[in-house]
């Protein structure tokens, strides 16, 4: 008898439990959370560039990506110049995702009128748990100048050619702050003079400070060891940015001490410096245009 | 005796017992829509938890923000990083209950009001809309159409986006909730 009174008002009192509003919403949260799974960090950077260097950000699958990189003259080089105003720099490229995390680039600079293509590949993702701390890039660049130099008919394409591979590692510390390094190792078909080295290695660093929701302040160095180059005197390479994000756009002010805006050229190439004015404003703008009409649900 | 007591207590309680069930799921849809002569945009979530206790006639959903595939890329990372910040407010959640006789016990097509609060983005809202609610063969189908307001959740939107985006974003939830965990 004692035992049927128990078990009734062990029911009821089952019931009374269940019932509350909260505690359906904390029945969710904690199915929710037992069942995580993992979820991959995104906009580690806003654009493809944190200036010069390119960023671990790959093109979506079927997306096309449109790149104006523009850069005047030197600051110091006078009124008379309008202060580099007058002369410019210009890369068009273009960048297509054959998969979220293969894209394939082509561009054309008006620097030493050079032809690039790229593959880059992203290998691993930072994930929101512990997982994995840090999203990797791997880059192949090359890079071919026609530019006519009179009495140098024996330069080929090979002689023209260079190579870059880079290993792009970035993470993203908080939705503000993204840092990322880059090792770089860049090959020369042909050196200047034979004391110069046909292999280079170079250690890039660049990061993103978030302002506001849609801009952020960029910077970045490239260093460059020395005793590689040695036929020119030749700078580490510092740039900063600022990006602003409208829709499809990504705009970008930056101002440099490179003119070049492709790895064979500007990390081993930079002959200004900050100190005396040898400063380059510009812009990088990117538009992206959707190819594919659909997008495949897996991640 | 004993038998006549034992059987009372079943009647009274098995009932309400079977009532007090709780019908779940974990792969609910929410989808939200807007369309202008500039940009169509299309949201779509398929891992939204949704749960209906019959008993009590209280619903509850919770949806991680980041669950929600774009058409394009671009939009759903502007979505996270600029819109919803889903770093900070990883879900939106709702509870409240609904209106109208469901008996989970027999199937059958029920139309029904759902009443209660949305939290987005920081922000809590109520909310009333209509919608179905299904008994079938032992589990219960929701679904329900709605429209939320972007400024209502303090989602700013620029100047220069605000004629692409809808002022009213249209809502779909479709949810096949049933007994087993």
């Amino acid at each position: 008898m004692k035992r049927i009174i128990f078990v009734f008002l062990a029911c009821l009192a089952l019931q009374k439990m269940y019932a509350q509003d909260s505690t359906l919403l904390n029945l969710l949260n904690d199915s929710m959370s037992a069942h995580k799974g993992k979820s991959y960090v995104t906009g580690t950077f806003k654009a493809t560039h944190v200036v010069n260097m390119q960023t671990v950000e790959t093109i979506a699958d079927g997306a096309l990506s449109f790149v104006i990189q523009h850069r005047f003259g030197q600051l110091n080089s006078g009124s008379y110049n309008f202060f580099g105003l007058d002369n410019a720099t210009l890369r068009l490229g273009l960048d297509y995702g054959i998969t979220d995390r293969l894209t394939v680039g082509i561009g054309r600079s008006s620097y030493l009128k050079t032809f690039d293509g790229f593959l880059k590949y992203k290998l691993l993702r930072q994930t929101e748990g512990p997982q994995m701390p840090v999203t990797v890039t791997v880059l192949g660049t090359v890079t071919d100048y026609t530019q006519k130099i009179p009495g140098s008919d024996f330069l080929d394409t090979k002689y023209r050619t260079a190579f870059t591979a880079q290993a792009l590692i970035a993470r993203k510390f908080n939705s503000n702050l993204s840092f990322q390094v880059t090792p770089t190792y860049l090959h020369y078909n042909l050196a200047p003079t034979s004391n110069d080295k046909n292999d280079v290695f170079a250690l890039g660093m660049g990061g993103r400070m978030k302002i506001t929701k849609r801009m952020s302040i960029n910077a970045e160095y490239n260093y460059l060891p020395s005793n590689q180059v040695v036929s020119a005197t030749v700078h580490d390479s510092w740039s900063l940015g600022w990006d602003i994000e409208t829709g499809g756009h990504v705009f970008q002010l930056v101002f440099s001490n490179s003119q070049s805006m492709l790895e064979t050229q500007y990390i081993t190439g930079t002959t200004g410096t900050w100190g005396k004015g040898d400063i380059y404003f510009g812009f990088n703008i990117s538009r992206n245009f959707n190819l594919k009409k659909k997008r495949s649900e897996a991640k | 005796m004993k038998k006549v007591l034992l059987a009372i207590c079943l009647i009274i309680v098995v009932p309400i017992a079977g009532f007090s069930q709780l019908y779940m799921t974990r792969t609910g849809f929410v989808g939200f829509y807007s369309k202008t002569p500039l940009e169509d945009i299309r949201a779509e979530n398929n891992q939204a938890y949704a749960v209906i206790d019959a008993g009590k006639k209280n619903i509850a959903f919770s949806v991680l923000m980041k669950g929600f595939v774009f058409r394009k890329e671009l939009m759903q990372e502007h979505f996270n990083e600029n819109y919803v910040e889903s770093d900070k407010y990883p879900k939106a959640t709702f509870t409240g209950s609904y209106t109208g006789e469901l008996t989970p016990t027999k199937d059958g097509v029920y139309k029904v009001t759902v009443k209660g609060n949305i939290s987005l983005h920081n922000v809590t809202r109520p909310v009333e809309a209509p919608a179905t609610l299904e008994v079938k063969d032992g589990r219960i189908l929701g679904q329900s159409e709605f429209k939320l307001k972007p400024e209502d959740f303090n989602i700013s939107i620029p100047s220069l986006v605000r004629d692409k985006i809808e002022k009213e974003m249209k809502v779909n939830v479709k949810i096949d909730c049933s007994t087993s965990k």
